[in-house]
């Protein structure tokens, strides 16, 4: 009975070698595919059982991870919510790194980047549990705290960029919402609390900053449109233009009238310079088929129109149009037809003319910070474009305080500061509705910050405010706010 | 000559093992909750006590049994409460550890029948002078299930009894009758079933009469599939049978005939019950869409632990359905990876190759076939459940030997690893202290001494 009882070891030798075989090939071969499944939940408790990264706004945390006693062992705090929910988005483990910099820089903030493979090497060495990056914003909390404030429960963003680097001090986009409500470890919660969020016609979720859907500029466009005539050298502050009561859009019978019907000048023929000032509609839509679809459009990506920007959070690109006939080109000029911007692009387009011409890269984050709070790695500022030249830029500042000291700007004032200035106040959809704009820069001599302001529209048919009675308290506060710091 | 007994080898190795299980309830604990739990040393004292007590036994009763045996099973053993334990952890967090607790008693209980079977059998031949009662035994236990008010039905299949605050599945007792059977009944046919019969085509087939008792065996399996819905026991209790046949009768024709069967079965079994379709199902696709997801579960557990594993308390072994039972082998193979999953695998083989070894060792043909079915069934068993996880095959729910909670299951590997150890007792004693041994034992024998002397006579020298 030896022989068969020697062939049933080598069937059971076979047996446990089929089952070595196999587990190789789960645990060895296939083990990262199964742990990459989206349905795998060990690698999201793996991620969310990590002590994550903070995200500092001058020193204060405000997006932390707390030690907690359940099963997942941090949890996601934010301790200012409303105020920065659009920068630092959610931590949630139903809905994952959600949105803002919780999720486009998740990496660092889970310790898991490819850039910190010697900090992960130096941790396995020394024995110390993995952390995550800290990120220190650029954030200005007093500039970020005035536009909250001034914004109230207005529907809307603002935006404020150091000019010189490109720095952005402040980022608001409202409605806001509670990212707590979607951290919390109360997972019925917060699928409640997504719902409800997810369900908002207000749209709380989107930062409306740099995303979402993107905005007419109206007026403020001007700023591109004037930059675009004086860099072509045919044009000076007191070139005249011509700016009738009304403009009879080429090639069609459709007439283009003034804000509330007023003349921009007694003669219509408005210099460069009043027609900023008093935002004259007839005077750029006629200018804008002089200079031709072409030259704006270059002169708008000069400013940074159609770049991908990562600040690290994506910007969507702003755009002008590329196919016009006469009067579409004409409507381009003030800032209508299918021109669309964010909030940021416009920041930049100050940030620009107050940077004697040069437009900064924007970034939100200053360093990059380990466990112990040591620098592990600063940002320095970049150029990102020339978009004008330094006598251009120096030009567009003038008229710009002129729009403030007295023309649509006026509410913009800050007591012993000269402000530069521009007032928007854009139309979209076909009801008339009318969403009011403000973007500039102060001390105009001596640039500390750039603002953009949009305040939305109440409904689709509301037109009774336009930038320079709504935006421009915002940017006001702001520049206030910015100037001190 | 002077024959190594391997005692101190044995009680070395025993060492070994309550000191790594030791060290892997410590960290387990210190992963989990930051500390000792208080009454630690109680545990690993007790526990390396039972131990030591079975190895006094064996020194006593059976000086010259397998040295590794005893060891093996210990660490397996340890290594089951340990990770028991630490799904406790997790159930009850700082709480009870109620499984642990009872498993732990199981221990006991089991080691103590082991000594007392080691202590009563003094020697194997003994158990053949109850094979039909042994048949009988088996039957009761497997149909105990069905009898109304005591069997209760688990997770689909009906394969346990309750009686009052204990629940104990008697088909992972019955195994160890069945094999006694099996053995008995063998050694007496074997003759008449490899060398009566026709050759067709290479294939040396049985009388029909003869071929009554695999037919048995296989409505026996079909019952069991069907009355009790247990697809791992049907295939264990048909593949020890098999096997035995084989070893018993050197012909392949038992196999070929008995595979078929199998299929045939198997087949039949999967045309008629939507169990077994949907089983195969979940071991084609693990991941699709409205089915049970403990095998993709299992499968992301170990993936999770990948080759070095988590650590011990380090995963999320409990994310898996039975974590401490059926699918404990996943959660070793998420906390101690692949290198972990391969020595406890290299432990079993190991184990079931010094049972082969016993087999080979061993003087006549009952004890033989007896070692050798205990032997394949436990490495079928590991197969079984452990092919199931990592899906070589179908999943079927069978307890894992040594390492799943489950008291019946304990006792039962406890009872074969005693009698293996005995009979390896008896093939590995020299010859000289033997012969002694008979005559000593001759008086209180005298009704199966001829039997005894007729089966050692069969046994190639």
């Amino acid at each position: 009975m030896n022989t068969p009882i020697r062939r049933l070891a080598v069937v059971i030798f076979a047996m446990f070698t089929a089952l070595l075989m196999a587990s190789t090939w789960i645990q060895f071969v296939q083990a990262d595919d199964l742990r990459e499944r989206a349905d795998n939940r060990r690698t999201l408790m793996d991620t969310y059982s990590r002590d994550r990264g903070a995200i500092l706004v001058n020193g204060t945390a405000v997006a932390r991870s707390e030690p907690t006693n359940d099963e997942l062992r941090w949890l996601r705090v934010y301790d200012t919510p409303s105020r920065y929910a659009h920068i630092t988005g959610y931590y949630s483990f139903i809905y994952g790194a959600g949105a803002g910099l919780e999720r486009t820089t998740n990496s660092l903030l889970a310790g898991t980047d490819d850039s910190l493979f010697y900090q992960r090497l130096a941790d396995v060495i020394t024995g110390r549990p993995a952390t995550g990056t800290n990120l220190e914003l650029t954030i200005d909390p007093a500039v970020q705290q005035a536009a909250v404030d001034a914004l109230g429960d207005r529907r809307g963003a603002a935006v404020a960029l150091d000019p010189s680097t490109g720095a952005i001090l402040a980022m608001v986009s409202r409605p806001a919402y509670d990212p707590n409500a979607l951290s919390s470890h109360n997972l019925a919660a917060v699928e409640q609390a997504y719902a409800e969020l997810a369900d908002d016609p207000e749209r709380p979720l989107i930062n409306r900053a740099i995303g979402g859907d993107l905005y007419p500029p109206g007026s403020v466009f001007k700023l591109v449109t004037a930059a675009a005539a004086l860099e072509s050298e045919d044009y000076e502050p007191d070139t005249e233009l011509v700016g009738p009561l009304t403009y009879t859009l080429p090639g069609t019978s459709t007439e283009l009238p003034n804000f509330q019907g007023a003349a921009c000048d007694p003669e219509g023929r408005p210099t460069l310079a009043v027609s900023i000032q008093v935002s004259c509609n007839t005077s750029f839509a006629w200018l804008a088929g002089e200079l031709g679809a072409d030259a704006l459009r270059e002169q708008a990506e000069d400013f940074g129109f159609g770049q991908t920007l990562e600040t690290p959070l994506p910007v969507t690109p702003s755009s002008y149009p590329a196919e016009l006939d006469e009067p579409q080109l004409a409507l381009t000029g003030i800032g209508q037809h299918d021109v669309r911007v964010t909030p940021l692009q416009v920041a930049m387009m100050a940030a620009g003319i107050a940077n004697d011409g040069v437009v900064m890269t924007p970034y939100l984050i200053e360093t990059l910070r380990g466990a112990d709070l040591e620098v592990v790695d600063q940002t320095s500022p970049r150029t990102l474009s020339r978009a004008v030249s330094q006598s251009t830029a120096q030009e567009l500042t003038e008229m710009m305080t002129m729009v403030v000291q007295r023309g649509s700007g006026q509410l913009a004032q800050v007591p012993g500061v000269e402000v530069a200035g521009k007032t928007g106040t854009a139309e979209f959809g076909s009801q008339g509705g009318a969403h009011a704009w403000f973007t500039g820069f102060a001390p105009a001599d001596d640039p500390q910050i750039a603002v953009a302001v949009i305040v939305e529209s109440a409904s689709d048919n509301w037109v009774g405010e336009t930038g320079g009675v709504v935006a421009a308290p915002v940017a006001r506060a702001m520049l206030q706010a910015g100037v001190d710091r | 000559m002077q024959v190594r007994s391997g005692r101190t080898i044995e009680l070395l190795l025993l060492l070994l093992a309550v000191g790594i299980v030791a060290l892997a309830y410590a960290n387990v604990n210190l992963a989990a909750v930051d500390r000792l739990p208080e009454d630690a040393w109680w545990h690993v004292a007790g526990f390396g006590g039972l131990a030591l007590v079975l190895h006094l036994v064996l020194r006593w009763r059976a000086r010259y049994a397998d040295p590794l045996m005893l060891p093996i099973a210990t660490l397996l053993n340890g290594l089951g409460l340990v990770m028991i334990h630490r799904i406790d952890l997790v159930s009850a967090p700082g709480g009870t550890t109620n499984v642990a607790d009872r498993q732990l008693l199981w221990t006991g209980l089991s080691v103590v029948i082991a000594a007392v079977v080691l202590i009563l059998v003094r020697d194997h031949r003994v158990l053949r002078r109850y094979t039909y009662i042994a048949m009988a035994a088996a039957f009761v236990l497997l149909l105990l299930p069905m009898v109304p008010g005591l069997g209760v039905e688990e997770y689909g299949a009906r394969l346990w009894i309750r009686l009052g605050p204990f629940s104990f599945q008697p088909g992972e007792v019955a195994k160890i009758g069945l094999a006694i059977f099996f053995a008995g009944y063998l050694v007496s046919t074997r003759d008449a079933l490899s060398l009566v019969g026709r050759r067709i085509l290479g294939l040396q087939l049985p009388r029909g009469r003869d071929l009554g008792p695999i037919l048995v065996a296989w409505l026996l399996s079909m019952l069991i599939l069907v009355l009790q819905r247990d697809l791992g026991a049907s295939l264990l209790y048909f593949g020890l049978f098999v096997a035995m046949l084989y070893v018993a009768t050197e012909r392949t024709s038992w196999i070929v005939i008995g595979l078929s069967l199998f299929v045939g079965g198997a087949l039949l079994a999967w045309q008629l019950f939507t169990h077994v379709q949907s089983r195969v199902m979940l071991w084609l696709d693990p991941f699709a869409a409205g089915q049970s997801d403990q095998v993709a579960k299992g499968l992301m557990g170990l993936a999770h632990g990948g080759i070095f594993g988590t650590g011990l308390g380090e995963g999320y072994p409990y994310l898996t359905y039975f974590a401490n039972s059926d699918y404990i082998i996943g959660s070793f193979g998420e906390e101690l990876g692949l290198v972990g999953l391969f020595a406890i695998l290299l432990l079993y083989a190991l184990l079931a190759e010094r049972g082969l070894r016993t087999a080979i060792g061993a003087r006549e043909g009952f004890g033989k076939l007896l070692a050798v079915g205990l032997s394949f069934t436990l490495a079928l068993q590991i197969f079984v459940i452990v092919g199931g996880i990592t899906r070589v095959i179908p999943l079927t729910g069978l307890t894992t030997p040594f390492l799943s909670a489950g008291g019946s299951s304990l006792l039962a590997n406890w009872i074969i690893v005693a009698l293996l150890l005995r009979i390896s007792d008896h093939a590995r004693r020299p010859v000289s202290e033997r012969r002694q041994n008979e005559s000593r034992q001759n008086e209180s024998r005298q009704n199966e001494s001829r039997q005894a002397r007729t089966a050692e006579q069969e046994v190639p020298q």
